[in-house]
């Protein structure tokens, strides 16, 4: 029982991670109907630059801020300057972008920072604390929460509450008539890239600590696992992703746990087929049936 | 409004040729025609969604040299054919969108007061355009479950929550029962002097009932154009469209 309280605590401080990644996925398959498959390699491009601003200055804080601004300053970069030349003929031609962009982001830090794993810092402890004998979640496991918890209120404030919000989805449903109404699509377009990334630079930060550490490949199984949560979630839900993501983090533990961690990647992959068989459209597809 | 000379070329096919054409302030100015006149090329160009090969268009005697996001400032809204609501965003919110607040995106993403202001007034306003339109009950809705008529008062009140001053109703006729398109014409009436209309429309019936004038395009140009009576009494709009109606 205390290994299940444990487990469950752990995969859902990982799977909040999830959560946030296959968010800016669903924010950007909404905004672009592109699956970003460069969002790893971006968001461990935004984490270097925290490596880099926090070994010069000693503060983390320092660091998360220019992840952030690092990271959406990419996403603006990556829409503007590759993706909105990018053919819309076939949706193959983005993939193959994004692709691209993985491998010249990945090789570029390579360059810079060299292969090696470098160990990175956390502003609170991972030391689990003691609830009733048993060890359930450390001060770093709450900030996660915390983070992620942030990011998905003011992300579902903004889409429910502002104007912003407003012009960016109908800019998404119809960018022709949304222009016709006086919305700035391109614009839209361009913040959904940098709220996206932003939200991935900042799942980049919180979870490559409790990883190996920073490596120009170390987001590459969190894309896939968070990509598979958002699936899960049916891709253009963004309730749907963060609940996927909880659930997927979820299974990976117990199945890390009891089966053993090399089974895990396995699992996820199992979970992505499992959904695809049995609902295509993902768990939270009601959304979309109402869209048609 | 007015336009001169405009043409459009699509390739080898001439879409529109020396169309010219002058909506006076507060009237309404019908624009009909069989099928493939290029009624809608004619607002596709007024909209900026097409360039025009040839010609000018001048706005409140400005040079007109639209884009289509840049429209509803110059106090310019339209509607589609069809409904054209947005799938994903309720009949409210629907309406809200095309009131674009001018909320700044920080203060936005901050709620700071200033924003959350503008966003009540926003969604005030867009409330009172559907209860106006005696479909408040529907503001929950998505456009999926909305009955169509209902659809297309939620895309009118759309287009005139900004407050146009120029409105280009594309077939908004179109599929409506006669009970309805009466409804219809009783509004455009209370447009009427505050706000031009140019209506693109194939029901004559309203098209004769409503506008003030009304030009008549085939193949792409102005084959007559005169009071709505003069129109109905022209030979040459019988032979090219009334004839062929009939």
């Amino acid at each position: 029982m205390e290994r299940f309280a444990f487990l469950t605590f752990d995969g859902l401080a990982n799977g909040a991670v999830y959560s946030a990644f296959a968010l800016a996925l669903v924010l950007i398959w909404r905004a672009a109907r592109i699956v970003n498959f460069a969002q790893g390699a971006m968001a461990v491009a935004a984490a270097y630059a925290a490596y880099a601003v926090t070994s010069a200055t000693g503060s983390y804080w320092l660091g998360f801020a220019a992840a952030l601004a690092g990271g959406m300053a990419l996403g603006v970069l990556v829409e503007r300057g590759v993706m909105r030349f990018t053919s819309h003929s076939a949706p193959l031609n983005q993939v193959i972008v994004a692709l691209g962009l993985v491998l010249t982001i990945q090789a570029g830090l390579g360059m810079l920072y060299g292969n090696e794993f470098r160990p990175v810092g956390t502003p609170f402890s991972r030391d689990a604390i003691d609830v009733g004998g048993v060890p359930l979640l450390s001060q770093y496991d709450v900030f996660v929460f915390a983070a992620v918890l942030t990011i998905v209120l003011l992300l579902a404030l903004l889409f429910t509450k502002t104007s912003t919000g407003l012009r960016m989805r109908a800019a998404a449903f119809a960018p022709e008539v949304s222009r016709l109404l006086g919305v700035n699509v391109g614009g839209m377009l361009t913040l959904g890239w940098a709220l996206a990334a932003g939200a991935g630079a900042v799942a980049a930060m919180l979870v490559i600590p409790t990883e190996l550490g920073l490596h120009p490949h170390a987001m590459d199984l969190v894309f896939v696992t968070s990509f598979t949560a958002a699936v899960i979630g049916g891709l253009d839900s963004p309730p749907g992703a963060v609940v996927g993501g909880l659930l997927l983090g979820l299974v990976l533990s117990y199945v890390s746990g009891y089966l053993g961690s090399s089974v895990t990647p396995i699992a996820a992959f199992a979970a992505l087929l499992a959904v695809l068989l049995a609902r295509p459209q993902g768990l939270f597809a009601a959304s979309k049936a109402r869209q048609a | 409004m007015e336009l001169h000379g405009i043409g459009v070329r699509f390739g080898g096919l001439v879409a529109l040729e020396d169309v010219t054409l002058t909506a006076t302030r507060g009237h309404v100015l019908g624009i009909i025609g069989p099928n493939g006149a290029g009624k809608t090329t004619l607002f596709n160009v007024l909209c900026g969604l097409i360039a025009p090969s040839s010609g000018s268009m001048t706005l409140d005697g400005k040079p007109l040299k639209p884009k289509p996001h840049q429209l509803t400032r110059l106090g310019v809204a339209r509607t589609l054919q069809g409904v054209g609501l947005f799938p994903g965003m309720t009949a409210l919110e629907n309406v809200m969108a095309g009131a674009t607040g001018s909320a700044g995106f920080l203060s936005a993403l901050l709620g700071l007061p200033s924003s959350a202001r503008s966003e009540r007034v926003l969604r005030e306003s867009a409330r009172a355009r559907l209860d106006e339109f005696g479909i408040a009950a529907y503001e929950k809705a998505y456009p999926a479950t909305l009955p169509y008529a209902v659809g297309k008062k939620v895309a009118l009140a759309r287009a005139l929550v900004t407050r146009p001053r120029y409105l280009l109703l594309d077939e908004p006729a179109g599929g409506l029962s006669e009970e309805e398109i009466a409804e219809l014409a009783t509004l455009i009436r209370t447009l009427r002097g505050t706000c031009t209309v140019l209506l693109v429309e194939h029901h004559m019936d309203l098209v004769m009932e409503v506008c003030d004038e009304v030009t008549v395009l085939d193949f792409g140009r102005v084959i007559a154009s005169g009071a709505p009576q003069e129109i109905r009494d022209n030979p040459a709009v019988a032979d090219a469209y009334l004839g062929v109606a009939a």
